[in-house]
């Protein structure tokens, strides 16, 4: 179990890292590298490789925001096997659902509840 | 892609441009990177540790725990946001505190509570997403086409 948290530790980071060099090297917007960074997750959940690294390194990889674009294409695509064509559209936010939801509702109640500071 | 922009220029400018990348701070890639990976790490390291909670107390696989796992990251996130927290911490780490959904739904939250004074329809309602929106359009997007590739190559396969 410690293995395991060690390396979600360092496939996390490893991410990050990747992230950083894109902003720092690359010089891109922090907008177009998580961009970047979800459309290549969801290349790669469209290839099926995506799925074993969340195994190897669980939060490693779900956590950072390529898990996104992966998650969006799993959805689309179990939906897809069961309806056919018309699950693509209804698959999409399966799988992200409760990622959004939890976003929205709790950005909202943070508006209520605080006062920005800048 | 600044060789294409630089011909559009008058030599003058061309001139004030290379002046202005010769005069521009060196950025420490080194140690931001260091930053990103101990700060990015450790969310995930946290993220590690509400997904082995939901696969020990509730009944989620590996696979299935990353939901749960990354909605209660974003609450805590969205928490501090609001109490002006992660801002510093994204201050100091950088990609490491944009790349992992925290940062999604820091710049959710951050956007809502900013747009606050211009009312909670236009200004809540209609910028919470400024910041998150090309995320969300772009991996939609991506999927979709991804779902369709794959369909296609299906189809085809299974002719």
């Amino acid at each position: 179990m410690i293995q395991q948290f060690i390396i979600a530790f360092l496939v996390g980071g490893a991410i990050c890292v990747i992230g950083q060099l894109m902003l720092d090297v690359l010089r891109l917007t922090p907008a177009h590298t998580t961009v970047t960074l979800v459309v290549a997750g969801s290349i790669l959940g469209g290839l099926g490789l995506y799925e074993p690294l969340i195994k190897f390194a669980g939060a490693g990889a779900s956590v950072p925001i390529s898990s996104f674009g992966n998650a969006l294409v799993r959805g689309a695509l179990s939906e897809a096997e069961r309806t056919g064509f018309i699950g693509v559209f209804t698959g999409i936010f399966e799988v992200t659902s409760a990622g959004i939801s939890a976003a929205i509702i709790f950005g909202f109640l943070a508006s209520l509840v605080f006062k920005s500071k800048g | 892609m600044s060789n294409k922009k630089n011909k559009k220029l008058s030599p003058t400018q061309q001139e004030y441009q290379s002046f202005a990348k010769s005069r521009e701070p060196k950025r420490p890639v080194l140690k931001n990177c260091l930053r990103a990976f101990f700060v990015g790490g450790t969310i995930c390291l946290i993220g590690q540790f509400f997904q082995w909670f939901y696969m020990t107390y509730f009944e989620f696989t590996d696979v299935t725990a990353s939901n749960p796992t990354v909605a209660t990251m974003i609450i805590i996130a969205v928490l501090m946001t609001g109490f002006g927290v992660y801002d510093h911490l994204a201050q100091y780490a950088g990609g490491g505190t944009i790349i992992p959904v925290t940062g999604f739904a820091n710049t959710v939250a951050s956007a809502a509570i900013e747009h606050r004074t211009e009312g909670y329809v236009l200004g809540v309602g209609g910028n919470m997403f400024k910041i998150a929106g090309p995320v969300i359009t772009y991996g939609v997007v991506s999927a979709f086409v991804i779902g369709l590739i794959s369909l296609a190559l299906k189809a085809l396969g299974g002719m």
